[in-house]
């Protein structure tokens, strides 16, 4: 399908959708830019999947950056205005005058459930289409639902609550079985979760038409400011749902691994290695074969050693999940790691964190398992850095890369800043990673400005911010 | 470097088609991207997860257009002297005694620093070449950091220097094709070097094809059912989700065990072939009502 060609021509058009990239956080600089152009030249620009996907390969750098960028380009280069070319009819009531009727629901949902039994995504794709239209422009028999003032009136929530597809569920499973496939649990489970997903599809299918829609009518701006959603890397972990969860998680497990090997090249920069004869030979023949500059093998590598302490109480519970991903995520790079969480008091959870460990079950079991609390079950920072200082402290050693994750929310209790200060002394590096907004830390119970002048504090509060955070931490 | 090297593709549905040619199933974004990227002269940088078909798509471009393919395996601690050249120090030091006594050092040097006693690695062979080339940096992400600055530097300019011999430069730029399985973040000036491609799982129209033209004796309705079903494993929170090349091997499985569909029979006898992990086969099997 060929794409819109805007008005003002296409290299300005092309600039536009860049700053648009921009101000959702995608990092577009100007070689990409000329790259961009350069794709725009060398395409079909009637093939516009072709093109979708040559500016995609130009302008971004990560995957995480895809949704925000179909989401744009879906704005910025419409497949088509207005309702389109319409192959899927959508069933109306009869009127007397013979014009276009209110939708027929229950018809039209008939016709989803063939589809979603089909399979068919670009008939979904057509259906959805049209029923947005439809539905935004003549409304649905029964309910008188439809645009104020004359105008059309697109609504996603409208048009899925009328639809409700997930009640077609049980409907397009019974039809499966009968089509003769085997019958047993395993097959039917799968095909549930088939259809469950054929379902949630299409339920963005409508929501990306209705913001089509709705761009042409307010303007594709407006409808960008509100409607592109965020990448993983800038949601907050104290906020974040189950499917952003989801997304941190692939985020956050390559920034484990950066991190790590950022710790293991300062150990590496740190000492000079052994004698390396083949290398101090060959730069010898530059010298008539004198070995004038001797060169030295570097080090492999060490894995270096890591303790976490991490807060789990309450206050920072939307946090905890992600401490969770980023403990085990760290626990496959470093040679020993072990962790710690606390309340009011400390307890090694080590063992909770095992490779592979199925992270669901994990808090819960820190939660139950752990000896964690004494009084009230708020937190208390200085008993608990003091109480693990006093049956671990031996963890620490000039080896040890220290760890804290926490709020610093002390709940106006002391902060034992005496122990921190020879916990961070004992230790190779120290680094405590902070989950509230900075402007919040001293706010309050907020020791946090006290406990940063003892080490470095970050804030830490997306994905983002957290690459942000290793990058930063030890520069290679 | 000639500044009119004739371009490889003529469109994007023809970089589909010769790759089917030679077995490879393009989708949109594959041919897309390498056509550009045989079109602009950039390199493509193909990143995603393991068995999605990083590799075997540099395989696949070589064998349609009847290029060499130079490959290059990043590995930790691969360094120059593995990826760019070494001299051949044995050899060397060899000539140096023989010449010893009746020759001037300056003549012996001249010698010892020639063509003769040159291992030129992969990134020095694919640049030298005068047929044409695509070169693979295979797992990119497994090399340290310090190796993407010497990539960058070759892939900007295509060529080396070699201090004692001089500059090496491509008569004609090789088709370069990077991957990675993103276990780290790759640096972004390489990054920008290149063109970007994210492969992921394909569609299920596209992988029942693969699998079909990699297992062609496997009937179409358990090759669509397998394909389903691997779909439903992949969105499952796993260790190791399937790859294409587990789905292909699940394929194949079947086929040499007679089983004609997928019941759950059959998946309990064949879920080690799909799920690699024992943590993840039990989690399928609770999850699927396999027990
Ligand atoms: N698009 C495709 N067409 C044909 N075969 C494919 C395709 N994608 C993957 N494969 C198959 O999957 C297997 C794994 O691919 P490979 O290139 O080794 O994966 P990667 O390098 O991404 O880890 C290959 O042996 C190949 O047979
Ligand atoms: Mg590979």
């Amino acid at each position: 399908m060929a794409v819109t060609i805007p008005e003002h021509g296409l290299p300005g058009h092309l600039v536009d959708f860049v700053g648009a990239l921009r101000r959702h956080g995608v990092a577009v600089g100007p070689g990409e830019t000329v790259d961009a152009a350069e794709v725009v030249g060398a395409l079909d620009l009637l093939r516009r999947r072709e093109l979708r996907e040559g500016l995609a390969a130009a302008l971004l750098r990560r995957s995480g950056q895809r949704e925000v960028f179909d989401t744009l380009f879906d704005l910025y280069f419409p497949p088509a205005l207005g309702v389109g070319a319409q192959e899927i009819e959508v069933p109306r009531a009869a009127t007397d005058d013979g014009s276009e009727g209110p939708v027929d629901v229950d018809a039209l949902r008939d016709l989803l459930a063939d589809l979603l039994l089909a399979g068919d995504e670009e008939g979904l794709r057509e259906l959805a289409r049209a029923a947005v239209d439809a539905l935004g422009t003549a409304g649905a028999t029964g309910t008188g639902v439809q645009g104020v003032n004359g105008q059309p009136g697109w609504s996603a929530y409208q048009a899925l609550r009328l639809m409700s597809p997930e009640t077609l569920l049980a409907r397009i499973l019974d039809a499966m079985r009968q089509d003769g496939d085997p019958t047993d649990d395993f097959t039917d489970e799968v095909r549930r979760r088939e259809i469950r997903d054929r379902i949630a599809r299409f339920r963005k299918m409508v929501q990306d038409e209705v913001r089509r829609r709705t761009a042409e009518q307010r303007g594709r701006e407006q409808v960008a400011k509100t409607a592109v959603p965020k990448q993983a890397e800038q949601v907050e972990f104290l906020s974040a749902y189950a499917e952003q969860l989801a997304q941190l998680r692939r985020t956050v497990h390559p920034l484990a691994r950066r991190l790590a090997s950022r710790l293991a090249v300062r150990r590496k920069h740190a000492r000079r290695g052994q004698l390396d004869m083949r290398r101090t030979l060959r730069r010898s023949m530059s010298t008539g074969g004198v070995p004038m500059k001797p060169a030295y093998r570097t080090r492999r590598p060490g894995r270096p050693e890591l303790v976490i302490l991490c807060d789990v109480s309450g206050s920072v519970a939307g946090f905890s999940h992600f401490t969770l991903l980023l403990v085990q995520a760290l626990r496959e790079q470093f040679s020993k790691v072990r962790v710690f969480a606390f309340v009011e008091k400390t307890d090694e959870v080590t063992h909770l964190f095992e490779p592979g460990a199925e992270l669901s079950g994990v808090m819960q079991r820190v939660l139950r398992e752990a000896d964690l609390t004494a009084f009230d079950g708020h937190s208390d920072y200085g008993h608990a850095l003091g109480s693990f200082a006093e049956f671990w402290g031996e963890a620490i050693t000039s080896k040890t890369s220290l760890l804290i994750l926490g709020d610093a929310r002390t709940n106006y209790r002391d902060p034992n800043l005496a122990v921190v200060r020879r916990l961070v002394g004992q230790a190779r590096h120290a680094h405590w990673l902070n989950p509230e907004p900075r402007r919040q830390w001293g706010t309050g119970d907020s020791a946090a400005h006290r406990y940063a002048d003892v080490l470095p504090m970050h804030e830490c509060r997306t994905a983002g911010q957290l690459a942000d955070v290793v990058e930063a931490l030890l520069p290679v | 470097m000639k500044a009119t090297q004739s371009p490889l593709f003529g469109s994007v549905d023809e970089v589909a088609e010769r790759l089917e040619g030679v077995g490879y199933l393009a989708s949109t974004a594959v041919a897309t991207t390498v056509y550009l990227a045989d079109r602009l002269g950039k390199p493509l940088l193909v990143e995603g997860p393991a068995g999605v078909g990083k590799t075997e798509l540099a395989k696949a471009v070589a064998a349609a257009t009847g290029s060499g393919l130079v490959r290059l395996q990043c590995y930790e601690g691969i360094d120059e002297a593995r990826a760019l050249y070494e001299w051949n120090h044995a050899k060397q030091l060899l000539r140096i005694t023989a010449g010893q006594g009746h020759e001037s050092w300056d003549a012996t040097r001249d010698d010892v620093f020639s063509e003769e006693f040159l291992l030129p690695r992969p990134l020095l062979t694919a640049i030298r070449r005068d047929d044409p080339t695509v070169l693979l940096i295979d797992e990119m992400d497994k090399a340290d950091v310090e190796v993407e600055g010497l990539l960058l530097e070759v892939l900007s300019d295509y060529q080396v220097s070699i201090p004692e011999m001089g500059t090496v430069t491509a008569t004609r730029k090789p088709f370069a094709l990077l991957t990675s399985n993103s276990t780290r973040e790759l640096s972004e000036a390489l990054k920008r070097r290149c063109l970007f491609l994210h492969l992921d799982f394909p569609d299920p129209d596209l992988e029942r094809k693969i699998v079909l033209t990699r297992v062609p004796e496997l009937p179409q309705a358990l090759a669509d059912a397998l394909v389903r079903t691997v779909r439903v494993l992949r969105a499952m929170e796993l260790r190791k989700v399937p790859s294409v090349a587990e789905t292909i091997d699940w394929g194949r499985t079947l086929l040499a065990l007679g089983l004609d569909t997928l019941d759950d029979d059959a998946v309990r006898q064949t879920l080690g072939v799909v799920l690699k992990h024992q943590s993840d086969q039990v989690k399928a099997s609770a999850e699927l009502r396999l027990n």
